[in-house]
This record gives C-alpha cells, structure tokens and sequence, in this order.
C-alpha cells in the first residue's frame, strides 16, 4: 500500500484534473459574455449564458476525460447545485427587499400606533418634509394576534384529539372504518384553498346572521382554524405514531389505564415534535391574507375584541397599504408602511420558527449518560 | 368479553382488599370509565373534522344557490355563469401549471441537493433555509413579486415577443409592467417550491442505506445510486409533494393579486390580462354585496371542486404506486 | 407475594385465525417457569393472555380459563388493567420510558396512575425496587439522569425494577435476554433466580441453555405447520424436559434436530 505514494495509483489514474471546474468556469464567463453581447449585453443574461454553457460543458469535459457515466453523473451533481443556487435567489432577494425598505420605517410609532386619524393629507405633509410620518400598524398587530389567539384555541384541542383518535383508538372494526374516513376528510381538508376556507367562514357567519356584511374577528379565527386543524392533526399524528409500541406496553404492563398511557407517557414522548409542529401551523396562518380579507374587514383602528366589530391583521395591512394607499398622490409613505409591517410580519413567523425548533430541542426526550 | 358490570369484587371493586400495599403500592387509578370518556372525547373530537367539511360544502353551496338558474345578465359581463367563470379557471389552471414547470425540477433538485449532495455540514442548514422559504407569508411574495420581480422582467418578456413573438403564448406587445400571468405564475413557482422540497426531501432521506450501500458497492456512480434506489423509492412521495404543491398553486390568492393586473381571458403569457378564481375573489369580496356576493361565492365553490379532484387524483396516484415503492412497512 | 396460575382450556384467536389451542397447565407460586418451542408456535402470545395484554392488539380474543388463586382474569367485569398492576411484564427488548429520569421510571407504575406518595416512601420503593433488580450499587449516584442513558443489561434490570416497584404477584418476562450480550444475559439470570424466592416467574425464551440454568418447570409449545394452531405439547419439570422427555417432537427440540 505505501509504495503507492510514489507511482502514480491506478485507483487515482485517468480522472479529471481538480482545476477543470474552475477552467470551464472561466471559459463560460467569457463564452457567455460574448453570446450575451451578441443578442445585447446585460448582467443577467450573461449571469444565465454563463450558467448554462458551465452545466453543459463541465460535465461534457468529464464525460470526456472519464468515460459517459462519469459525465452524465457529473451533469446531474451540476444540475443538483445548480438547483439549490437557483432557489437561494428569490429567498435571498425577498429577504434583502423586505429588510431594506422595511427597516428604515420600522420604529416605535410604527409599532405603538394605529391609522386612526391618519389621512392622505397627513402622508401628504410627511412626504414633503414638514412632519415626521405618523401612522403605524398597531391595530393590525394586536388584530393579528388576537385572531391567532383563537384559531389555536380552537385548533389546538381539535387537531391533537383527532391524531389521538386516529392513532390510538383506530383498533375497532367500527372505529377502524371511521379512522380511515377522517383520515380521507383531513387530506382532503388539507387541500381547502385558503381563500375558500375565508369564503366558509364568511358563509356560515352570514347564514347564521342573516346579515351580508357581517365582518368580525372570530370569523377570521374559523377561517384560519379549518387551515390549521389538517396541519395540526397531521403532525400530532406522524409524531405520536413514532412513539415505540413498546413504550405503550409497557406502560399497560404497569397496571395504567389506557388513557393515562397515552397523557403521561406516549404525549409527553412526541410533545416536542408536536408543539414544533403546532408552532409552525401558527407561523403559517399568521400570514394568510385572504381568509382575513373576506372575513374580518378592514379598518385603521384598534379593536381586540373579535367578537364585534371589523379587525385588521398584518397581512390585511400590507395588503390595504398597497392596494389602496392612504395618500394616492404619496403612496410611498403608504408602502414605506406596508414594508415595515412586512418585516414585522416576517420576525413574528421567524420567531415563531425558532421557538418551534427550540421546543423540539429542549423538550426532546433525554438522551445519554 | 369484557363487561364493566362489577361481578368480582376482589379485582373489580376494593384494592383495598389487597393486603400487599402497605405504603406505596401502585394499582390502577380510577374506573374504565376514564377511558370511555378519553376516547368519546377523541372521536368527538374527529367528528368535528367531518362536521366542518359539511358545513364548508353545505354553506358554500347554500349561498351559491341564488347562482342556479339566475337570468344571464345579472351576472358580472352580462353573459351567465359559464362565461364568467370559465376565463378564471383557464387563468388559474395556466397559472398553476406553468408554476408546477417551474418548482418542480428545482424542488426535487433542491431536495436531493439536501440529501445527497450537500456537505453534511451543510445539509442541515440548508434544509433551514428552504424551511423559511416555506414560512414567508404570501402577501410578502405578492409584494416581492410585484415591486421587485416584475419590473426586472420587463426586457426578457420584450426578448421573448420580438424573438418567439410568433407563439400565440408569447405574443407581443409585452406589457410595459411586467404583471403579467407569466410573472404571477413564477411567484407561485417559488412559493410552492419549498413545499416540494421539503416533503421529496424527507422522502429521500429514509431511503433505506443498505440499498443504496449496495449500488455503491457495485460501483455505481452516486447519480446511478440515485436513479436506482432513490427515485423508485421515492416516486410516490414525489408525486404527492408536486400534487400538494399544485393545490397550493390553485388556491393561492396574494401573490396573484398583487402580481398579476388582471383582466380578460388572454392567451399572450406576457401580457397583462387573465385572472384566477381565487384572486378574483378577494379583490372583489370585500365590496361585494346581494347577487354578486352569491356570484363569488358560487366561484369560490368552483374552486374547492378543482382542488378536490387534484387531491383525490394524487390520492390515487400515490396509492397505485406504494404497493410497488416499498414506502409502506 | 406470590400467586399460582392455573390455565384452563384456553384457545387465543386473532380474529377468526385460532392461534393457541387449548392449553392447560398449572405454574406454582414462587417458581420460574419456562415456556420453549420454535419461532410461531404461540408460547409468546400464549404468555401475553396471562395479563390481558393480549387485548392490546386488534382483534385478539381469548376463551377458557386463567384462574390467578383461583380468581378469573377473565370473569365478567374483570377490568384488563386492574389485572396487569398484579401480572407484571418484561419484555423483549428494553423499554425504559425516554422522558423520565431512573428514579421516574421505577416509580412510573404510581406516578402514572397519580398516586400521592411522600418523598421518604418514594425514594425507599426507588431503592429496594433497584435492589431488588440487582441495580442499585450501579445507578444510585445518577438517579436523576435519564435511563435510556444505561446499557443494554442494566435498561432491562431497570425494566425489571420498574415491574417490582408496581409489586405484582407474578412477574411475566418475554424473551428478556434476547437482546442482550452475554454478560448482561448473566446478570439477569442471576436475577431471575433471585425472583423467584418472592415472586411467581413465567419466561419465554429461545435459548434453551436459558431455560435449563434458570427454570424449575419447562413447557414446550409446538406448532404442526404453517396457519396451524400453537398447542402445548409437554410441561414437566426442566431436568425431565431436557434429559427424559416423553414426547417425540420435544426431543427433537431439546437435541436440537430442528427448530
């Protein structure tokens, strides 16, 4: 074995040289450049010619040198990075967009403020330079979290009863059957477009009332609700039908009754992976815009009461601020606004993220010594 | 077998009959009863789930009711229900499937960039990212798409009249905006991207090693190993992640909204012009009262039908190829 | 404590499938009895129906007797989990609960069921629970770490301990050592032999040298083929099983010419 340090190996022969990537790089830079002169020069059409001739002729180099299947399998290794570099752009560009026009608004009066009595001509006046620009996304924010607040309440119990049904008790012929219908509902559930789930709530609302514009926060919670009950009970099911069989048996072998063993032994097994995944059913519907539109309203001041009166989210906001700025003559003041509370929006879900995944973590059934 | 009628007083009654505890014994707490409750309340607890999707079906329907039958002109354009609807459903079915086009190839790639490719190092960061991805809002996209996206477009889509201008899809002139279906689609495109990649990707990890060890061990190329092992294993789960990603596209509202400017039915991919049912629905919701609310919502019924048949398709599709892929054990 | 079982024409069916035919058989109080036999022939479902935990898979039935001192387990409101807090169970592979500290998992049988219990009685029944298992001298200093933590052998002894501190009448154990390594097969041996002075002990297990070194009885199961019931085909005491054995196919068995 040593003496193949100082002949060359035959296991390390005929391979392509470790500079070829960067020399087929080069040559598609130039290459590019000049077939992106030829149809007129810009930075992103060279940035794809470029691209596109190294995806070819990198591998089309190895396949020479190595034999085909080492080229066709250098091709898809391309393609694969080539892949994860495509979708890392629009990430990259969203979040850059959403953090540089959305910080320089971002302060406590857009945090500590509502749109009451912000009109176009106050935006007006900011935009000229002689008021600080007033107006923020106060109402919205409390709207938000009050309109989570109870879609999760109403969720939360729904959707981990229902896995527990769907994985505990589906034993039964009877109960079998049932499990394997519920389990339909739910995929199918899953699949409610979010604007139809907005249009059910607003439905039944108005069918129960009697009135047509019937608009209040709560609606927006059932709205939100029916999107995130399927979630829920999905990841409540994956999770505890990854608790080992064992651990049931044993908990029955004990003399504890059933559902005991499932509150203090097979929940408090999977509950960082359920309350992860309660989490990220959260961040998900915190940002649903089209539910909210159609069933909670719009307006520019606070109202924490989801049981009277219309009520806006951030997304709502966003959306308002955009659509139809306060000020048509300045709407940038309008989208300043609305980017900020975009970037607000976008901390919430992020934090919303990390905690998930801080929940899985220290909650974790403990391993080791 | 097993009544709850107390017979036997030694074991269903008195465990204090039980002269072992002395001091901490443990015995069973409580009755069977507790049980029965736990369990009700479980089932109850489906129910609610079957109660639901009654009463989305059940309402949507009973406020789309006035629709059936209602003279032509009392529809929005004056023609009936059939031509109000379907330029939306063409609009929606275009814009879903040019998105699929597009995140499909990149989400598995994505996927299998996370896990086969990537530095181990890596892969799980990466997998982050791709996760937030998934988690940004769609009104952020929608906003993204229309002040961003769509004005750098701008020359590609003139590029494409003038050049393949002679394609009914790319007929000119190109819109001076960008917010075009086209633009619309590829927002749609980045949004559903995450969730192919994050479900292929889970898919492709519990691809059971000791195959892929064995095409290794036959000296297969690691793109080999993949073709081999990876994608048969996987196909369902692939299949069912693009599904969920195309009922996402359907029913995806913001980012159409805000990208796209609306209008009629217009073959031209890169004009302004088409509109989904979904966005159209919430531009117009909220003003909406009487008939037109009915109209909407008779729209948005429409909506839930197409979604429900690409789920009961994917459904199936899946079903049919588990019994080959090993996936169910 | 310790009680004597007593099987009375027992048939186990998984739905209509008979899978245990017929078994009679009388286990004394303060014993170890082993049940042998080749892969499928029922003598783990056959130990299972001797707590109810049988009733855990869908489908699974029972007719006949198991009379525990002469009481019916299965008697008419008879509750199944009133049953295992006197059948204890140890199974095949290690199962200590993974969210719960060594102390917790010996008290887990009271603490599930939320039995108040003060601090100086909690931490006696930890430690003659532990002792009892043979596991206290390893584990006293780490009570508070987790148990998935310990190795393979002592997983099984705290499974064991775990089954004690619930003090049942009878300590079932299925294929306790079969996934173990040998010395951790010994300690648990050892300990089996020490159960048996206060508890009635029932093992299933694969390895006959097992049932020869720890058992004072020994019933062999057989099965006639595939789709076949599993039946009892002799139970005598252990010397007689593996020296003198009445029966053609126990023979075979125990000299190993198949199985």
């Amino acid at each position: 074995m040593s003496t193949a340090t100082f002949k060359k190996s035959s296991l390390v022969s005929g391979q392509a040289p470790r500079w070829l990537p960067v020399a087929v790089g080069a040559g598609a830079l130039i290459l590019g450049a000049a077939l992106a002169a030829l149809v007129g020069f810009g930075i992103a059409l060279w940035a794809v010619f470029a691209g596109v001739l190294f995806v070819l002729a990198g591998p089309a180099a190895v396949g020479a040198i190595e034999g085909r299947r080492k080229g066709v399998d250098a091709f898809a290794r391309y393609l694969v990075y080539g892949a994860f570099l495509l979708a890392l752009i629009p990430l990259v560009s969203v979040v850059w967009t959403v953090l540089s026009r959305g910080l320089p608004g971002l302060d406590l009066n857009m945090l500590l403020t509502s749109m009451g009595g912000v009109t176009g001509a106050t935006d007006n006046a900011a935009a000229a330079g002689e008021t600080p620009v007033y107006g923020g996304a106060y109402h919205a924010i409390v709207g938000t979290l009050v309109v989570t607040f109870w879609a999760t309440l109403m969720s939360v119990p729904v959707g981990l009863l229902t896995a527990i049904f769907l994985v505990e008790y589906s034993g039964g012929r009877v109960s079998g059957a049932i499990a394997r219908i519920i389990t339909f509902l739910v995929d199918v559930m899953t699949g409610i477009p979010s604007i139809v789930a907005g249009l059910f709530a607003a439905a039944l609302f108005v069918q129960i009332f009697d009135d047509p514009s019937m608009r209040m926060g709560f609606i927006a919670s059932v709205a939100l609700s029916v999107l995130m009950i399927p979630t829920v009970v999905r990841n409540a099911e994956e999770m505890l039908r990854i608790v080992p069989n064992e651990l049931r048996e044993a908990s029955y072998a004990l003399g504890v009754r059933k559902w005991r063993t499932i509150t203090k032994v097979v929940i408090p097994t999977a509950i960082s992976g359920i309350s992860s995944g309660v989490t990220l059913a959260i961040a998900r519907v915190i940002g649903e815009t089209a539910p909210i539109l159609v069933t909670a309203g719009f307006v520019t001041t606070i109202n924490a009461n989801a049981f009277s009166g219309w009520m806006t989210t951030l997304p709502t906001y966003i959306y308002y601020q955009i659509i139809t700025p306060t000020s048509p003559t300045n709407p940038g003041i309008s989208e300043g606004r609305a980017w900020s509370a975009a970037l607000i929006l976008i901390v919430i879900v992020m934090v919303l993220n990390l905690i998930a995944r801080l929940i899985a973590k220290v909650f974790a059934p403990k391993t080791g010594r | 077998m097993t009544q709850t009628a107390p017979t036997k007083p030694e074991m269903g009654e008195e465990p204090e009959d039980r002269p072992a505890a002395p001091g901490p014994s443990a015995g069973p707490a409580g009755s069977p009863k507790q049980d029965a409750t736990f369990s009700g309340l479980a089932l109850a607890a489906s129910l609610v789930i079957l109660v639901v999707l009654a009463g989305v079906a059940l309402f949507l329907c009973l406020q789309a009711w006035p629709v059936v039958g209602a003279p032509a002109d009392e529809f929005y354009g004056g023609e009936g229900f059939l031509s109000y609807i379907w330029p939306l459903v063409a609009g929606t079915l275009i814009a879903a499937a040019i998105a699929l086009v597009i995140a499909t190839p990149i989400g598995v790639g994505v996927a299998l960039y996370i896990s086969h490719y990537a530095p181990r190092r890596l892969a799980k960061p990466v997998g982050y990212v791709i996760d937030l991805l998934a988690a940004i809002p769609s009104i952020i996209f929608g906003a993204w798409g229309a002040s961003v996206l769509a004005p750098r477009v701008v020359p590609l889509y003139d590029w494409l009249a003038q050049y393949l201008g002679f394609l009914p899809i790319f007929a000119g002139p190109a819109s001076a905006t960008g917010k075009t279906i086209l633009t619309a689609s590829v927002v749609l495109g980045i949004m559903i991207l995450p969730i192919i990649t994050s479900m292929s990707r889970e898919i492709f990890q519990q691809t059971p090693v000791l195959q892929q060890e064995a095409a290794l061990g036959l000296g297969a190329t690691r793109w080999e190993m993949v073709r081999m092992t990876v994608f048969p294993f996987a196909r369902a789960g692939i299949i069912s992640s693009v599904m969920l990603g195309l009922g996402r596209a359907l029913g995806e509202t913001m980012a159409v909204t805000l990208v796209l400017s609306g209008g009629p039915f217009n073959p031209s991919l890169i004009q302004s012009g088409n509109q989904t049912v979904a966005s159209e629905i919430a531009l117009n919701f909220p003003e909406a009262y009487g008939f037109r609310m009915n109209e909407l919502i008779a729209a948005g019924l429409v909506l839930f039908l197409i979604t429900l048949v690409v789920n009961m398709l994917a459904r199936l599709i899946v079903n049919r190829y588990k019994e080959f892929s090993g996936a169910n054990s | 404590m310790s009680k004597r079982i007593d099987v009375e024409s027992l048939n186990v069916y998984y739905g209509d499938f008979l899978a245990v035919e017929d078994v009679n058989i009388e286990i004394e109080p303060r014993s170890v009895t082993a049940f042998i036999g080749p892969s499928g022939c029922g003598k783990s479902t056959f130990l299972r129906t001797l707590n109810r935990m049988h009733e855990v898979v869908p489908g699974a039935r029972v007719e006949g007797k198991v009379n525990l001192d002469g009481e019916d387990l299965y008697g008419r409101g008879v509750d199944p989990v009133r049953v295992r807090s006197q059948v204890g169970m140890v199974f095949q592979r290690p199962n200590p609960f993974p969210t719960m500290s060594i102390r917790d998992n010996v008290l887990a049988g009271a603490k599930l069921n939320s039995r108040r219990m003060s601090r100086a009685a909690a931490d006696e029944l930890v430690e003659s629970s532990l002792r009892g298992a043979n596991l206290w001298e390893e584990v006293k200093d780490r009570l508070g770490k987790p148990g998935s933590g310990l190795s393979g052998g002592q997983q099984q002894r705290l499974c064991i301990a775990r089954t004690i501190a619930v003090k049942p009448d009878v300590i079932l154990m299925d294929e306790p050592c079969s996934a173990l390594d040998p010395i951790s097969t010994l300690a648990v041996e050892d300990l089996i032999s020490e159960l048996q002075e206060e508890y009635t002990v029932v093992i299933v297990t694969h390895n006959m040298q097992q049932a020869a070194r720890v058992s004072h009885k020994t019933a062999f199961f057989n099965i006639a083929g595939t789709g076949k019931p599993g039946k009892l085909i002799e139970y005598a005491p252990t010397q007689e099983i593996f020296n003198n054995p009445k029966d053609r196919a126990t023979e075979d068995y125990v000299s190993g010419r198949f199985g």
